[in-house]
């Protein structure tokens, strides 16, 4: 087993230096928008220092885990899953148990797809594949859930009138709710459909690049490119309908009445 | 021996009714209130702001659940009933239209949609006449002005049938022509279909016409009576101004 040596080579010293303008860039940006969104500038150092730290310790435990046996994907898979749905559940903060709420939606959207696809054969079961397609698929299934349960939010705090009024008239809840939630998962599933629809030609995504550098046939690896992106839809819509049919009673009361509130 | 006529069995009657405040039980939106209301019977409930009165409409509506107490419908418990059953039993008509999206047509079709029952295309448009809304059932309800907006908003709870019809100050978010008419309109509409309503209302002369009068104040029941009992001629029932 061969460990990454921490010792600063010249292309770890040049991968530093690259990250540190990317860095610098974002902060720069969110420094002309500070403005806008203010708070966003305090956020973002220390999201940018989070998110290094946490894919090289991600790099160095894949250099360990990627000569150890299969089961241990399932390990890392489930500890993103967690950390996913940990960092919805602060996005979501406003629906009663996020955590439970966040967690449950992406198990089932990305768990279902990512079990569909290796036992199919599409997704091969090894941990160098694995792990990195898992966890593209996780983390698009957050991002579209934090989405679609933030849309939501603002949905029914802003129609809080007519889906009472429907109650009012004799509605279940769920027929109350139906448009808003209608209009949550559409906005949600943008950025995902989009990927789709912008494939090849406003982005060639890093998977097909890494397959082609790695000697794979260009077609074979646009391919397996389009299918690692209709996954993520798939998975993400999938998160959508789950957490859609799991926020209804987290929203109303047993006997239909509306108990989220601004 | 002479004996007394049986005392109907009211349709609507409010036991010790109570709502604490959410998160701080100690303090109430309305507090053991009790009353009957009789089928056919119109009571106004006046009280200033703050006073319980949307509060008791919507927990006899059940959009809000009592802290204590009950509220029968026909002698029947209504935590006993769907929640949608007793909806359609009983209507609300909130200080805002709400309209949903879609054409006038579609939101008073509305409710009786949700008990799959369609109602003709004939008979939208002659209860829109009869509100002084003609050739408006595919006008986009979203474009409509504040009185339209009520006018079709009371057409949707009354699509339902309901045998108590409840109205939080319809008129309160209309300017001073379209309250008049509004309420003229109400008015007029509980008289001919003879409805047994709880009317809240800042309106002196509304109050007046009900057959009873019910102040809250501070969430509790102050007085309940005909209105000469209830409203004192000098008494301004309107919200005093800041």
């Amino acid at each position: 087993m061969t460990l990454p040596t921490l010792a600063l080579s010249p292309e770890l010293q040049k991968g530093l230096l690259q990250c540190a303008v990317a860095a610098l860039a974002a902060l720069t940006v969110m420094f002309l928008a500070r403005k806008q969104a203010p708070g966003l500038l305090r956020e973002i150092p220390w999201a940018e220092l989070r998110g290094l730290l946490q894919i090289v310790i991600v790099g160095l435990i894949l250099a360990v885990l990627l000569h150890g046996p299969r089961w241990t994907s399932l390990l890392v898979l489930g500890a993103m899953l967690l950390a996913a749905a940990s960092i919805v559940r602060q996005r979501a903060s406003k629906f009663p148990r996020p955590f439970t709420l966040a967690l449950t939606g992406i198990a089932a959207g990305a768990g279902v797809i990512l079990c569909l696809m290796a036992l199919t054969g599409v997704i091969p079961v090894q941990i160098a594949i694995l792990i990195p397609v898992g966890s593209m698929v996780i983390a698009n299934t957050m991002n579209t859930q934090a989405l679609f349960l933030d849309r939501l939010h603002g949905e029914i705090t802003a129609h809080t009138g007519e889906i009472e009024a429907a109650l009012a008239l004799g509605a279940s809840a769920e027929a109350a709710f139906a448009a808003f939630r209608a209009a949550a998962f559409r906005a949600s599933l943008i950025p995902a459909l989009n990927n789709i629809r912008s494939l090849g030609i406003v982005w060639i995504p890093g998977i097909m690049a890494g397959m082609v550098l790695s000697g794979a046939s260009p077609l074979y690896a646009a391919l397996y490119q389009f299918v690692v992106i209709s996954t993520i839809f798939s998975a993400s819509a999938l998160t959508c309908l789950v957490t859609s049919r799991l926020v209804l009673r987290r929203v109303f009361s047993p006997q239909d009445q509306l108990t989220l509130r601004a | 021996m002479h004996s007394n006529p049986p005392i109907p069995r009211p349709i609507l009657e409010c036991r010790n009714l109570s709502r604490a405040l959410p998160g701080d039980p100690g303090r109430f939106l309305l507090r053991d209130v009790s009353f009957p209301l009789h089928a056919g019977e119109r009571i106004a409930i006046v009280g200033p702001s703050g006073a319980g009165k949307s509060t008791l409409l919507r927990l006899i509506n059940r959009l809000d659940e009592p802290t204590s107490g009950a509220v029968l419908l026909d002698g029947e418990d209504t935590r006993t009933l769907p929640p949608q059953a007793l909806r359609r039993r009983i209507g609300l008509m909130m200080q805002r239209a709400w309209l949903f999206p879609g054409t006038v047509r579609h939101n008073i079709a509305y409710g009786p949609a949700q008990q799959n029952r369609r109602i003709s295309d004939t008979e939208i448009d002659t209860w829109l006449n009869d509100v002084g809304l003609p050739g408006y059932g595919n006008r986009d309800a979203q474009t409509l002005s504040g009185g339209e907006a009520q006018r079709v908003a009371l057409l949707r709870a009354l699509a339902n049938q309901p045998e108590v019809l409840l109205l939080d100050e319809p008129t309160a978010a209309l300017d001073e022509e379209n309250r008049r008419s509004v309420e003229e309109l109400i008015a007029r509409l509980i008289q001919e279909r003879q409805l047994t309503c709880l009317w809240v209302t800042h309106s002196f002369e509304q109050a007046r016409l009900a057959d009873r009068v019910l102040r809250l104040e501070a969430g509790q029941l102050t007085a309940l009576g005909t209105p000469g009992q209830v409203l004192q001629p000098a008494q301004a029932l309107k919200e005093p101004q800041p």
